[in-house]
């Protein structure tokens, strides 16, 4: 197929980016997204001009470095679909195809369609975790957990960090983000001791980091590549009251 | 020519690693401030190393060249990790782990590393579950546990079909306190150029500022690479797009040796090639084979028409089906090992039978399970698979076979490396995939995320502080000095020199070559022959590379196609070497199959008289051949024997 992309091009985070067109001809509908922009990027390489930067990796749909904004929505039109396993096929000949990067505050550019994610590990640094040291753990078996909160614990921790309800929110929120990490932990005894100190610390840094406020519309919801649900941000807001009320 | 001194500790093998740590050196808390480690990569085995080391009072820096530590290639391995607990009551053991693996690794592999591996892999369970990995429980609220190949119990542990995520994500929350409280600073989007070697020791690293293209220095008393592997070689591979051996190959022109480069893993059950344009390739589960049964079309018509679109497999009659597999191998059937698998697949490729557009495929069919099962079961069990599957391929695999195709998933060579995971390099140490050491030539399923947590969490922390002990006098070092400045002036002549090269052929466009000569001579199959026309194929596109490659954009700013050509360069090396080890070793054994070298059934033929070593490769000169030095693997606790699935 023959299709017309509108590309968002940035020299660098201070210079100002815009839209350039270019057209790509017998595109695989077998091929994923980020192959017809290798295949457009081999391109721009013969007729010498710069390739197009994008983040990605794994192109597994696992390590959530790739986010494209694609006709207005994070990842494109499929659902439950990160970039890279999007495939052409959800598209036709003739179509033109517009691609931005993440657009929110907290998410700067770096180039072309990469964006500066760093403020979510601030985040997860500013409490993520279980305040273990490597060794002199109980045997893993000597704390039983039910199964469903296991389970439900697993669900939010598929999160992959892509940063696509950010993208697709429009207070640029993390909510859905931070609740994920929150209500994995909030759930498991291990991490349940420290679930109020560490939704105040990390609701503290969301806001410090410039990530707007929740107003649940559940667009996040909607987009999440991994199907996260809100239910998590409820979770996360009962944590966050309690440590307050016991302020 | 460099000695190999593994540092075996002596006594009985089950008391080694005790007696090890009963006599190292260990260095005293106020001293631990004093000293610096770099630890390059933050997969399993980096991210567990900085972290473990930061919690005990060292100064880490830790880089990655991807964004955010958390999306290390580690992410996404599937099925699971082993662990020698015995929770399911089966028999299990840490000598069975220790044995299976040895045995898995067709019996090239380091007695005392592979049992210290077994040894600690309890602890990993014990330490992932406290940092709250949720693993996949029973009803009862205790700990699930599946099984994998070549055990004959029940030892994986596992999150869904995404263990590696939730591993890293554990190792990550650990690495994240240990970056807020101070004792690790984090270095994203940076990655290693070179190694700085001061009076022989390492002494730290050459880095390019992805964002910038700014070229830095950094000193560590002691450098660890948790690299990874190197798979992309091969260009097509389940590694990420990223994924690199620069780092190790670096190390490596440094002095360092490499062990076994030949010893490479293909993983029979993989998303085919489907043109031109494909970037990379999907691993589907092995799992899958437990009630899948694969085939190809008896008659070479059939094949044909399929391939032109004509027939679909439902058209092919049962009488006309060739379940290869079971035909050649009738004890272990669709189940043999991975490599068997991958082989007999080529094989009727080769021959005519392949089935897709390609012609690169055979069917991984599970309509007789369906038919047995239900399909519901077959949702419950492979669920997550089958809609990945389809994701990918746009076809539905309960109503049509699978199809599938051998790829590139793992390397078991790396960087040489002694009992302490030390390289020959003193100073320099090699965790996970990046080192060669307990694998043999052929690593078993769910034992790659064990063996990278154990090096990280359990092994290294305390082995590098024998090395340590002896540095607390040793400052730390001016990067103004003569051996600092002067690796950095060669790291940015070697970029300066592919820039103003100014040819006419993308970097991928050398990649794509050098791995298709990888693939069809130093792949699945080799011969003398084969891999002579390969070394001279890969010296062609070597010297083409360097008069023709073309890199647009700026060097000071993000540069994709510089970071590629600089990846690319290496690759192109560690090609060469890795045809040049498979040459050199006559036999056919794990993933290393030489066709003079087999039984008269077409089974790898090892040759223990002659080749029962570790290959260790060291690099001399750029216009000299690389010397090779041997380590002899003595087996003092088992008995060798030929495996055997027939």
């Amino acid at each position: 197929m023959d299709l017309t992309l509108k590309v968002w091009r940035q020299k660098d985070a201070s210079s100002k980016g815009k839209f350039e067109t270019y057209s790509i001809s017998d595109v695989s509908k077998d091929s994923s997204f980020l192959e017809m922009l290798d295949v457009l990027n081999e391109q721009l390489i013969r007729e010498n001009i710069e390739p197009i930067a994008f983040d990605h990796d794994c192109r597994e749909g696992i390590c959530g470095s790739c986010g494209l904004f694609i006709n207005g929505r994070a990842h494109g039109p499929d659902y439950e679909t990160t970039t890279c396993q999007l495939h052409m096929r959800k598209f036709k000949h003739g179509d033109t195809i517009v691609i931005e990067p993440w657009r929110a505050k907290a998410f700067p550019v770096i180039k072309d369609l990469m964006v500066d994610r760093s403020a979510f590990d601030k985040i997860l640094q500013s409490g993520g975790f279980v305040s273990v040291n490597t060794g002199g753990v109980p045997d893993a078996n000597a704390i039983p957990i039910p199964k469903e909160a296991a389970d439900e614990a697993m669900d939010a921790a598929t999160c992959i960090g892509c940063g696509a309800c950010v993208a697709t929110c429009k207070n640029a929120s993390a909510m859905l983000f931070v609740s994920a990490k929150v209500s994995q932990l909030a759930l498991l005894p291990q991490g349940k001791l420290e679930a109020q100190r560490r939704a105040k610390s990390m609701v503290a840094k969301m806001d410090e980091l410039g990530f707007g406020n929740c107003s649940n519309t559940g667009a996040c919801e909607v987009e999440c590549p991994k199907g996260i649900s809100i239910a998590h941000i409820a979770r996360f807001n009962r944590e966050f009251l309690k440590a307050k009320i016991n302020d | 020519m460099s000695k190999l001194e593994s540092k075996i500790p002596k006594g009985d093998l089950a008391k080694k690693w005790t007696n090890y740590k009963a006599e190292q050196k260990l260095v005293n808390p106020a001293n631990k401030r004093k000293l610096d480690i770099i630890v390059v990569g933050t997969g399993l085995a980096g991210a567990s190393a900085a972290a473990s080391l930061g919690e005990l009072g060292f100064n880490v820096k830790s880089f990655c060249y991807q964004d955010s530590p958390r999306r290390a290639h580690s992410i996404a391995a599937q099925g699971g990790i082993n662990a020698a607990k015995n929770y399911p009551n089966d028999g299990d053991s840490v000598y069975r782990l220790f044995y299976d693996t040895i045995k898995g690794g067709d019996y090239r592999a380091r007695e005392a590393n592979v049992y210290r591996l077994a040894e600690v892999s309890s602890n990993i369970i014990d330490q992932c579950v406290a940092q709250g990995v949720p693993f996949a429980r029973e009803y009862g609220g205790l700990l699930s546990n599946r099984s994998f190949g070549g055990a004959q119990v029940s030892r994986t542990f596992y999150a869904r079909g995404q263990t590696g995520q939730q591993l890293l994500l554990g190792a990550y929350g650990a690495l994240n306190r240990q970056i807020a409280a101070g004792s690790v600073k984090m270095y994203p989007r940076t990655e290693m150029i070179d190694l700085v070697l001061v009076e022989g020791k390492a002494r730290g690293i050459v880095t390019r500022n992805l964002i910038t293209g700014e070229i830095d220095t950094h000193f560590g008393h002691a450098v660890v690479l948790a690299t990874g592997g190197y798979g992309n070689v091969f260009f097509l591979s389940t590694n990420a797009m990223g994924s690199n051996a620069s780092a190790a190959w670096r190390a490596y022109k440094r002095g360092a040796n490499f062990g076994n480069p030949c010893f490479v893993q293909i993983h029979p059950t993989c998303i085919p090639v489907h043109g031109e344009y494909q970037s990379k390739l999907t691993l589907m589960s092995e799992s899958l084979r437990n009630d899948g049964r694969i085939w190809v079309p008896k008659l070479k018509e059939d094949a044909e028409k399929i391939r032109k679109g004509e027939l679909n497999p439902g058209d092919i009659s049962e009488e006309n089906r060739d379940y290869y597999l079971e035909r050649r191998y009738p004890a272990f059937g669709n189940l043999v090992p991975r490599d068997v698998a991958s082989r007999a697949a080529k094989e009727r490729c080769d021959a005519g039978y392949g089935v897709g557009s390609t012609g690169l495929a055979v069917y991984l069919d599970f309509k007789s399970s369906i038919e047995r099962l239900g399909e519901d079961k077959i949702r419950e069990r492979y669920g997550n698979l089958f809609q990945m599957y389809e994701k990918i391929t746009d076809e539905d695999p309960y109503k049509t076979p699978m199809m599938i195709y051998p790829a590139i998933h793992y390397t078991m060579g790396g960087l040489w490396v002694d009992y302490e995971l030390q390289t020959t390099i003193p100073g320099l140490f090699a965790i996970g995939e990046a080192n060669f050491s307990d694998h043999g030539a052929n690593r078993l399923g769910a034992s790659a995320l064990m063996q990278g947590l154990a090096d990280g969490y359990f092994v290294l922390p305390y082995t590098i502080q024998n090395y340590l002990a002896d540095e607390i006098h040793t400052p730390r070092m001016d990067i103004n000095q003569k051996e600092f400045i002067q690796t950095t002036q060669e790291a940015k002549e070697k970029l300066e020199k592919l820039l103003s090269i100014k040819g006419k052929q993308s970097v991928d466009s050398f990649h794509k070559r050098l791995g298709k000569i990888m693939w069809d001579y130093v792949g699945m199959s080799r011969s003398k022959e084969g891999l002579l026309f390969a070394l001279e194929e890969i010296k062609k596109i070597k010297q083409e590379f360097w008069s023709d490659v073309r890199i647009p954009g700026d060097p000071a700013s993000v540069n994709v196609e510089l970071e590629k050509a600089n990846r690319v360069a290496d690759f192109i090396e560690l090609g060469e070497l890795m045809a040049l080890d498979a040459l050199e070793r006559e036999e056919s054994c794990g993933g290393h199959f030489r066709e003079e070298f087999q039984t008269p059934e077409g089974e790898a033929l090892r040759n223990d008289q002659d080749f029962k070593f570790v290959s260790a490769w060291e690099f001399k000169d750029e216009n000299e051949p690389p010397i090779l030095n041997k380590e002899s693997l003595d087996y003092e606790f088992i008995e060798i024997k030929q495996r055997n699935y027939k």
